[in-house]
């Protein structure tokens, strides 16, 4: 008898061990994707960061070695600046900071410590100051991307002297500079203006930027006319047939596609057949939008099915034509769905790649679009672009640059939910 | 021009809604007698006259006229008739260029200067003729559709079969789209297997297309060809990737699902269930990015330390990473499945005497089988179609391997790399990817067809 009890008791523990066992696999499996995104936000976060601060080395340049009178810039025009030859002068300028070194092969190490348009940066701030020109001025120039990431720290010091990108000399130079306070942070400006650039100290976000705001207002222009109508012609108009099934299939069809497939649409029809220009925003928004479409139309049917029939039929019943009920009453109802459908089918095609790098808009494009029609890269292919880059900077610019993407990303879903809590209507 | 052209048709459009509804007003109130519909329609009706057909004209001349200037400006290059296809296009641009005041010829000579006038001349006409024909369209039927504005007109029957016309064309735009996709892969694929062997393609074991260097694709070796292009390994490669991260993601994903719609209390549920579905909401590339600098250097090192040989871009670091971003598309629909099988079911078994575990393995996953399995197979044909995370962190050299700690490389990579850049057009190489394409349009598609008749199976059995 007790046997049996235990027995029972034994087999009761087991089963209710074993219960207690799969709640922890579950909560296990839970905490390991809740996880991912944690560390997927942090990684990118933890090397980003630092790309939206510069380092800059503050010289002091003598303009009055360049002219006898400083007073004399603000009487000359750009054009007049640009044509003065400065480098001997910016090179000179720089060799101040340490005046007792002599050797040629110092001085070229001196000069590797600021980025290569150093010369350009002075005669910007001459231009851009030219009234007051005192006879020595103090302009912060840009460092070189080995001396922004080592003074960020992102880049190892003791390593051996020919593993590093960085001379001993030069850490010298900078730590020298550093104990004098000559070296300080400003905010990056020019990274979130600036387009791309082979020096990663050069590199901004800014032309990227332009091209994704220009390839979604593409994708809006076509997409939301179009989904919303055929969204319309399909729930509220279409009649059972077999058309209106081939259709619907379609759409369903469409909207598993793989997106590459979609790059080879752009590839062989939009760019081959028809001649549109490579690799322009222009072209990327219209494979873009047709990739789209299929989400904006499921999410406009949708709310339009959730649009009571009394709605439909009081309108009917004071005399309204099919149409006029529909446009004047059931599309405002459920307007605010659409637009969410839309949101975020926007900010899907936002995050986009593989398509945009088929249709040529992987091109280095160094000048800010500036219509559509200009070759042009975006935000989630010049992250594609700089990752595949060597350089140590280019690895905080990336992760900044997918920031910036998150940034939209959320912003634009985070619109998405409250245009449906504010405008939704509960039946 | 396009900008200025276009804003001048919408002032037309908006001027004559205004002096449609106000004809119709002063019909009404000259004459006593009631129009067929509102002013307002009678608006919409002008507006349409003045506006539709002036874009349609003007799309027509956009489309056409690059081919037309093309011929006139080089038609005394034709004439010479010593000059290819591809030479005379080249010829074309750097005539554009010359017009743009770029320097490319060292010494221009008459023909070209003569050209680059035409250029000139025929850009100015074009012009011109552009703005003459679509505003003086525009004008004229705006006059006409005023002038024909009376008391029999039902302008708001037109007016709505114009709109229903415009919505149902909008809808074709779907079938278009799937017709353009269909149509562009089969061309460039049936081109490329007149000159490679579908079999070969199909069986081959050895892909290196970039071995073939077509410059007159007249010349090529077919031997050459036959072996540049065996897809096999880039198959192989896809299914060991789209493996590795399945046994990922089920695991979770399903795990997850059970948790999510069985023991959480809402409060966790609304708060981890969007937390999750951010990761599918994050862009590919980031991920790509991800898995090439965070989690391929974290697998060589274990790998290192465990005393195996692994590449830098292993298969492992990328389906692994893909694994962690299909998590969401199987514990949402799973989630959705298992909420949804009938609250009896749960109920009889724990009236039996079944626990939580029992309940869920013996009564709850059978039941929403169906729906699981159809989740998987979404799942499946998202991670064969993923591009980005493969391109940034697998292979791109194609090699038979099982081993997941080996480079393998898939057929998106390859569509990608063969693509990037400077493609040669009509050449066995670049249409070899719209073949990988098609391959990979047919499967992904079989397989959300064959998902959404499960689930749809499903769903019937407990209606």
């Amino acid at each position: 008898m007790t046997d049996r009890i235990e027995q029972r008791i034994n087999s009761l523990n087991k089963r209710l061990n074993s219960e207690k066992r799969f709640r922890i696999y579950c909560i296990g499996a839970m905490s390991f994707a809740l996880a991912w995104v944690l560390i997927l936000f942090l990684n990118i976060f933890s090397s980003g960061y630092s790309a939206f601060y510069r380092t800059v080395i503050q010289v002091d340049v003598p303009f009055l070695n360049l002219i006898e009178d400083t007073t004399q810039f603000s009487e000359m025009s750009s054009e007049d600046i640009n044509n003065l030859s400065m480098y001997s002068f910016s090179k000179k300028a720089i060799y101040g900071l340490f005046p007792d070194i002599e050797e040629k092969k110092d001085k070229k190490m001196l000069i590797r410590l600021f980025s290569i348009e150093f010369e350009q940066e002075i005669r910007e701030f001459l231009k851009s100051n030219k009234s007051n020109i005192n006879e020595t001025e103090t302009i912060y120039l840009t460092a070189s991307d080995d001396v922004d990431q080592v003074s960020k720290g992102n880049y190892p010091r003791d390593l051996d002297e020919d593993k590093r990108r960085i001379k001993d000399i030069q850490l010298l130079f900078f730590d020298d500079l550093v104990d004098r306070g000559l070296v300080s942070y400003e905010f990056n400006l020019p990274f979130l203006m600036r387009g791309d650039s082979r020096e990663p100290e050069l590199a901004g976000v800014g032309g990227s930027i332009v091209g994704s705001l220009f390839t979604i207002l593409v994708v809006l222009i076509l997409s939301f006319p179009i989904g919303i109508f055929a969204a319309i012609y399909l729930e509220e108009f279409a009649s059972k047939n077999r058309v209106t099934d081939f259709i619907e299939i379609n759409i369903n069809n469409l909207a598993a596609v793989p997106s590459i497939v979609f790059g080879l649409l752009g590839l062989g029809i939009i760019l081959n057949t028809f001649g549109l220009p490579r690799s322009t925003p222009l072209v990327g928004g219209i494979v873009l939008s047709l990739m789209t479409l299929p989400t904006i139309i499921i999410a406009t049917r949708a709310s339009l099915r959730a649009v009571p029939p009394s709605i439909r039929e009081g309108a009917l019943a004071v005399g309204a034509t099919k149409m006029q009920a529909v446009m004047h009453h059931v599309v405002p109802v459920a307007m605010p769905g659409a637009l969410t459908g839309t949101i975020i089918g926007l900010a899907q095609a936002l995050g986009e790649t593989a398509p945009l790098l088929l249709i040529g808009m992987v091109a280095f494009v160094v000048d800010v679009p500036q219509t559509p029609l200009d070759a042009s890269a975006s935000l989630p292919v010049q992250v594609y672009l700089w990752s595949e880059s060597a350089e140590r900077g280019y690895v905080e610019k990336t992760s900044a640059t997918i920031m910036m993407l998150l940034g939209f990303l959320i912003l634009m879903n985070l619109a998405a939910v409250l245009i449906r809590r504010k405008f939704e209507t509960k039946w | 021009m396009g900008f200025i052209l276009i804003s001048l048709i919408v002032l037309i459009g908006f001027t004559s809604y205004f002096l449609g509804s106000l004809r119709a007003k002063k019909l009404r109130t000259s004459n006593q007698k009631n129009l067929t519909s509102l002013n307002h329609y009678y608006g919409y009706y002008v507006a349409l006259w003045a506006v539709v057909p002036a874009l349609l004209i003007l799309l027509m001349i956009t489309s056409f006229k690059s081919f037309f200037i093309e011929q006139y400006v080089l038609s005394d290059f034709i004439a010479l008739g010593s000059y290819t296809e591809t030479e005379l296009s080249l010829l074309f641009t750097q005539i554009e260029n010359t017009a743009l005041g770029i320097k490319l010829f060292d010494e221009n000579t008459i023909l070209i200067d003569d050209a680059v006038n035409k250029l000139n001349y025929i850009n100015k006409t074009i012009e011109n003729l552009t703005y003459v024909t679509v505003l003086g369209l525009s004008g004229l039927l705006v006059l006409y559709s005023l002038i024909n504005i009376n008391y029999k007109l039902n302008s708001r029957k037109i007016v709505e079969k114009f709109l229903l016309v415009l919505y149902f064309t909008c809808s074709l735009v779907a079938i278009m789209t799937t017709v353009g996709i269909i149509f562009s892969l089969l061309y460039e694929t049936l081109r490329f297997f007149s000159q490679v062997p579908i079999t070969d393609f199909l069986f081959g074991l050895n892909w290196s297309p970039q071995r073939v260097f077509v410059r007159d694709a007249g010349d090529l070796d077919t031997r050459d060809l036959a072996n540049a292009f065996g897809a096999v390994p880039l198959f192989a490669g896809t299914f060991l990737i789209a493996l590795i991260a399945m046994c990922v993601s089920v695991p979770v994903g399903l795990l997850t699902a059970i948790y999510m719609s069985e023991y959480a209390s809402p409060k966790v549920r609304d708060w981890a269930k969007p937390i999750i579905e951010i990761l599918a909401g994050i862009p590919t590339v980031v991920y790509g990015f991800f898995a090439a600098l965070t989690v391929a250097p974290l697998v060589r090192d274990i790998g290192q330390g465990a005393g195996l040989t692994v590449s830098s871009e292993s298969a492992l670091a990328a389906g692994f990473v893909m694994g962690i971003m299909i998590i969401p598309f199987i514990s949402s629909l799973s989630d959705d499945v298992i909420k949804s099988v009938p609250q009896s079911l749960r109920e009889g078994s724990y009236a039996m005497g079944a626990t939580k575990r029992e309940t869920i393995v013996k009564v709850l996953l059978p039941a929403a089988l169906p729906g699981i399995v159809g989740s998987f197979l979404l799942a499946v044909s998202r991670a064969i179609g993923e591009t980005m995370i493969v391109v940034m962190a697998a292979g791109l050299n194609a090699k038979l391997t099982a081993n997941p700690l080996d480079a393998a490389t898939t057929i998106t990579t390859q569509i990608v790399v063969i693509l990037i850049g400077d493609q040669e057009f009509d050449s066995p190489k670049t249409q070899s990817a719209f073949a990988l394409g098609l391959t990979l349009f047919v499967v992904t598609l079989a397989l959300n067809f064959i998902a959404l008749q499960v689930v749809k199976k499903y769903t019937e059995r407990y209606d």
